[in-house]
Parts: structure tokens; C-alpha cells; sequence
């Protein structure tokens, strides 16, 4: 039993792995096998990062030594709590998604599943690793699966997007080797825990060439983080992307944070560049959420709604990483999983929403002609609930997940915003960024309620006289999943706060983060 | 002097990468991707300093001095990086051909600018 939990840390990357190795043996039509496979492991993965929940929320981080090498001379997986936290949210997505797409949307385009739990691998590792390099090759696992599943579907939109998509951030890989081998050249190291050590001790002469180097790092983190003005590539890839895939890029951008949080935080806390570097962010962050703010005001269709407002939660959580104090961080790590959660239900929602408006514009069988996929399983029998219950129960899912986005009470987004704002204020005298971020995350709400309220009326209020979008029970259970965890997320906001704040300090200090990777040996 | 030359090389590869990369079409960019690639991989490989004559492998037996051995690590990141790169440069190729049969122009943005 101990040796299965010891192991626990490397499943999240290994269970989706050998998954999506085992989706490429089976022939294209087996749809079921395939769905049931894909949904047991993503359950399995959740249990998982479920289970990893108790071992870390210790004093403790869990180490895992791959191949039981010495710490900095090979690859370590970490897991504490901000890294199974965010694991936790992204399989929970993950499920979310794969369920939606269970419906139609996996039958759209070959190697769906393979595709989406290679990208929960990449995701997964890339929260997990301790190795700088490693983090750059999780991150190349699941761009390159989130290539494929933004051309998911076809149509000139997507891969015209998608051609966007992939020369941006294959520019940005190019910025991160850059950096990551300036960091090498300088320190000898690629462990995160050894770089934090090396660091200080490096000569006055060479301390040019690493700041360059963690520059550099910080532009390649930013573009996935969709940080204004290197994140313009965002809104038309997520607006155009296939639902369910949107809905799973939610977290993609979440990503980039949590690696400007990780390697920020623990190779510079506390140094004098850094302080220059966090208020690069908490400006840079202002004016993201400004430029999402205006997106979400100036667009129509709700999915680059959805896409702006993920902008939005991006600069938001950048703008508050800056400040760098350890409540503030609390805050957006709550605001970070309660904005993925709600931004996810409203990405699948938006699918749901449009169908009713343009049921002829049927993208999907139109695509599975193009893809000759003339299934033998076509009688499909339309099981959806066509019924005003339909547009009523849609209704109240869409004001959910509008509300989370908004930050209106009482979902998370409001707690979320509140103790961001509290974290704040707590300084006195409180500095002038402060009211500046305060004001723009107001407006920023105030924005997403007008958007999403002229949306919403438009979308459920203006529909014509029977047509009520004709939705599958397997789609609704999917978004009520996300809307049901935002809930939770309210219920159980004591516990988690708490989690958040725990992982805020343990962040904030990382001696103990260190300590833990380069004292254990074999 | 070696290290003046490599130095150029790579600020000469680096320069026409970007370059290409900037132009409206997507041969022009892919090529330029290539280029800034080939600059990355040699940039990285230049981590682990110049050396010539020195082997990044220890024999078994031999001397511990690790001063007289190159670095086997950036060899083996570049390595990890070329496939990397080549992987995703083919699959840009394929997007980049889909683009070209759906939108009928070459064009990154996918229709020419004074249409």
C-alpha cells in the first residue's frame, strides 16, 4: 500500500499517457470502447489527484525521484499543494470535456481521445515537474496535443486560426529554449530547487547574463499566459476551437501562470529584480484585463465572449501574482479555479446556446461528411430533451456561470474577488497599483455583466418561437459537472480558502520547497 | 576567435529567421521557424562552451577529471530540442497546406491584404 502511494505522484502523468497510447491500437469507429476507456481513466485520474490532496496539504512536499536518481542530478516530479490542486481542476476539466464531447463532438475528426488525454498529460507534468528543461518538454507535450485538438473539427476558420496558433507559440518554445539554456550556461543546473541555490551565488559578472536569461523565460511564460500585447493570438483560436476543446484550453493559459508563479517566486523571491519583474506583471496584468474587458463589451457570438473573458481572468491573475504578497496570491489561486471552473461550463454552454439560434448550420454533420465518416451508428436517436425545460435549465446554467465570471454573488467568483480585494487593502499605506487594480477588476465586472446579460437576453430571450436547441442529457450533465463543482467550490470556500492560503505561503517561502527536493537521497 | 564565429553564425541565422518570420507568407515563415530553430539548437549546444577534442563520454576507468570532458548535457537537451522542433515543424507543414486548400491564398491571415 505505501508503495502505491509513493508512486501516487507520477500517476497523473503516466494514466493519461498510457491511455492515449492505448486509443491509437483501436480502429477509429469503435466510438464506445473508446469514450468508456477515455472516461474511466479520466475518473481514475481524478481519484487520483484526489487522493494526492491529503498527502501534500502537510507540512511535507512529496517528492518523486524518476528512475530514483539523486535530486539535481536527474528529473524530480513535485507535487505540493498548488501543483495537485491545479492538477485536480484540470482533470476535473478534463472529465467535463470529455463528457460534452461524448455526444457528437469526438466523432468529428480522427484520434479525439488520444489527443485529449496526451493534453491532460502535458498539462499534468507541466504542474508536477521540478526540472526546468521538463517543464519545457510538458510543454511541448501539450501544445502539440492542443494543436490538434483546435484543428479538431476542420472548417477555414479553425485551421486559419490554428496557423496562428501554432507559429506563435512555436516562436514562443523557440524564447523559452533560449532561456532556459542562458539560465544553464550561467548556473550548471537545470533542477528549479538547485537553480534557487546556485542562483545566489552567482558571481556580480555573470548576473546580467541570468537576469537576461529569466527575462527571456518570463516573455516565453507570458505568451502562453496570454499576457497584453503577446496574447492577441488568444480569442480567435478559443472563439473558432470546437466546444469541448475550448472548454480544455481554459486551463492551457493557467499553465503559463503557474509557471511565472512557480519559477518566478522560487528562483528570484525577495531580489531586486524581481520586484522590477512584479510590477512588469501587475502592469502588464492591468492592461490585459482592460483589453479583455473591451473584447467581451465589443464581441457578439458568446463563445469570443467566452474567449475574452478568459483574457480577463488572465490579466486578473497576473496583474494580482504581481504584487507578490502572500494574500493576494491566496486570493488568485481561489479566483483561479473558480474562474477555469466557470469559464469551462460557459465555453460548452456557448455550443449548446447557439445551436438553437442556427439549428441548419449543423457544422458537424457537415464535417463528418467531408471526413467520409458515414457511420453505421447515424440513427442516432435524437434523445434530447426538445421541450422548454430545455431552454429554462440551459437558462439557469448560463446565469450560473455568468455569475462566476462576473464575480457576483454568491458563487466563487464573488468570494474570490472579495478576499483578492481584502488581500489588497491589508497594507497600509495602501499603495496607488492597488486602487488601480481594485478599480479595473470592478470595471471589469461591471463589463462582463453587461456583455453577458445583452448575451443572455439575446440568446434565451429572443429566441424564435420553437426553436429550442436540442440538447442531450450526456452535454447538460457535462456543464452542470463545472456549474455543480463552482457550487461546491462556495460550500466548501472555508476549506479551500485555507488550502489556497497554505500553498500561498509555502510559495511565497520556498526554503522549504528546496529543502525538500535536495535532501532526499536514495 | 571560435567563439567569435560561432557567435556571428548563430546572430546571423537568429537575424533571417525573424526576419522571415515577420513576412505575410507562410513558406516564407515556415523557413523562417527553420532558421531561428538551427540558431536555438547551435545557441543551446554553445551552453555547454566550446571545446574541441573532448569528449562528452567518460570511459570506464579513466581519469574523474571532469575538466577534461565536454559537457554531455546541452548535447543531449539539443538533441531533445531538434526532435522537437523538426516534429512540430512538420506538422506546421501540414496545417500550413490545409490553409492553402481552404482559403485559396498563401496569405497568413488566409485572404490577400487589399481584398
Amino acid at each position: 500500500m505505501s508503495a502505491l502511494r509513493e508512486h501516487l505522484v507520477v500517476a497523473p502523468v503516466v494514466l493519461p499517457l498510457a491511455t492515449g497510447a492505448l486509443m491509437l491500437l483501436f480502429e477509429e469507429r469503435r466510438y464506445a470502447l473508446k469514450g468508456a476507456i477515455s472516461l474511466a481513466s479520466t475518473l481514475l485520474l481524478i481519484a487520483a489527484a484526489a487522493a494526492l490532496v491529503p498527502v501534500v496539504d502537510a507540512p511535507a512536499t512529496a517528492v518523486y525521484r524518476i528512475g530514483d536518481w539523486p535530486a539535481p542530478f536527474a528529473i524530480v516530479l513535485l507535487a505540493d499543494r498548488l501543483s495537485v490542486l491545479l492538477v485536480l481542476l484540470a482533470s476535473v476539466l478534463g472529465f467535463a470535456a470529455l463528457l460534452f464531447s461524448l455526444a457528437r463532438w469526438h466523432r468529428a475528426a480522427p484520434r479525439f481521445h488520444a489527443l485529449l488525454q496526451i493534453l491532460l498529460m502535458g498539462v499534468n507534468g507541466a504542474f508536477l515537474t521540478g526540472d526546468l528543461f521538463n517543464l519545457f518538454v510538458f510543454f511541448e507535450v501539450l501544445l502539440a496535443a492542443s494543436y490538434g485538438l483546435a484543428l479538431h473539427g476542420a472548417g477555414a476558420a479553425r485551421v486559419r486560426t490554428s496557423l496562428h496558433y501554432i507559429i506563435v507559440n512555436l516562436t514562443a518554445s523557440l524564447i523559452f529554449l533560449i532561456g532556459v539554456s542562458l539560465l544553464y550556461g550561467v548556473t550548471g543546473t537545470l533542477n528549479m530547487a538547485d537553480l534557487a541555490v546556485r542562483l545566489a551565488a552567482v558571481p556580480e559578472a555573470d548576473r546580467g547574463l541570468v537576469e537576461a536569461g529569466a527575462a527571456i523565460l518570463g516573455i516565453a511564460f507570458l505568451v502562453k499566459a496570454a499576457m497584453w500585447p503577446l496574447g492577441f493570438w488568444l480569442p480567435g483560436v478559443y472563439g473558432a476551437a470546437s466546444a469541448p476543446a475550448a472548454a480544455l484550453f481554459a486551463i492551457l493559459t493557467k499553465v503559463g501562470v503557474y509557471a511565472v508563479l512557480r519559477v518566478w517566486l522560487l528562483l528570484f523571491g525577495g531580489d531586486e529584480p524581481a520586484a522590477a519583474f512584479g510590477e512588469w506583471l501587475l502592469y502588464g496584468g492591468c492592461v490585459t484585463l482592460l483589453f479583455g474587458s473591451v473584447g467581451m463589451l465589443a464581441s457578439q457570438d458568446l463563445q469570443r465572449i467566452a474567449a475574452y473573458s478568459l483574457v480577463v481572468s488572465a490579466g486578473t491573475l497576473l496583474a494580482s501574482v504581481g504584487v507578490a504578497e502572500a494574500a493576494v496570491t491566496a486570493a488568485a489561486l481561489y479566483y483561479l479555479v473558480a474562474s477555469t471552473l466557470g469559464v469551462g461550463a460557459f465555453f460548452l454552454l456557448s455550443e449548446l446556446v447557439e445551436r438553437a439560434r442556427n439549428p441548419a448550420a449543423d457544422m458537424l454533420a457537415l464535417t463528418a461528411e467531408a471526413f467520409g465518416i458515414e457511420e453505421e451508428v447515424q440513427p442516432e436517436e435524437e434523445v434530447g430533451v426538445a421541450i422548454p425545460a430545455t431552454i429554462a435549465l440551459l437558462g439557469f446554467v448560463f446565469a450560473c456561470s455568468a455569475l462566476v465570471i462576473a464575480g457576483l454573488p454568491p458563487l466563487p467568483g464573488f468570494i474570490a474577488k472579495f478576499t483578492l480585494f481584502a488581500g489588497l487593502l491589508a497594507p497600509t499605506p495602501i499603495p496607488n497599483a492597488a486602487w488601480l487594480l481594485i478599480a479595473l477588476i470592478t470595471l471589469s465586472g461591471i463589463a462582463a455583466v453587461v456583455s453577458l446579460g445583452r448575451a443572455g437576453v439575446r440568446a434565451f430571450w429572443m429566441v424564435p418561437e420553437g426553436a429550442v436547441p436540442r440538447v442531450r442529457l450526456i452535454e447538460f450533465s457535462a456543464v452542470g459537472l463545472l456549474v455543480l463543482a463552482c457550487l461546491a467550490l462556495t460550500v466548501a470556500a472555508g476549506p479551500v480558502m485555507r488550502y489556497v492560503q497554505d500553498a500561498a505561503a509555502a510559495l511565497h517561502d520556498p526554503r522549504g520547497y528546496v529543502g525538500e527536493v535536495l535532501s532526499v537521497s536514495p | 576567435m571560435n567563439e567569435l564565429i560561432v557567435a556571428l553564425a548563430i546572430g546571423v541565422l537568429t537575424g533571417c529567421g525573424t526576419w522571415l518570420l515577420l513576412r505575410p507568407r507562410t513558406f516564407q515563415v515556415v523557413i523562417g521557424l527553420s532558421l531561428l530553430s538551427y540558431a536555438v539548437n547551435l545557441f543551446i549546444f554553445v551552453m555547454g562552451r566550446l571545446r574541441s577534442g573532448a569528449t562528452p563520454i567518460v570511459p570506464v576507468g579513466s581519469g574523474t577529471d571532469p575538466a577534461a570532458y565536454a559537457d554531455p548535457l546541452p548535447q543531449a537537451l539539443v538533441l531533445t530540442a531538434i526532435v522537437i522542433s523538426f516534429a512540430m515543424t512538420a506538422l506546421l507543414l501540414v496545417v500550413l497546406l490545409a490553409a492553402r486548400g481552404l482559403t485559396g491564398t498563401d496569405h497568413v491571415d488566409g485572404r490577400e491584404p487589399n481584398e
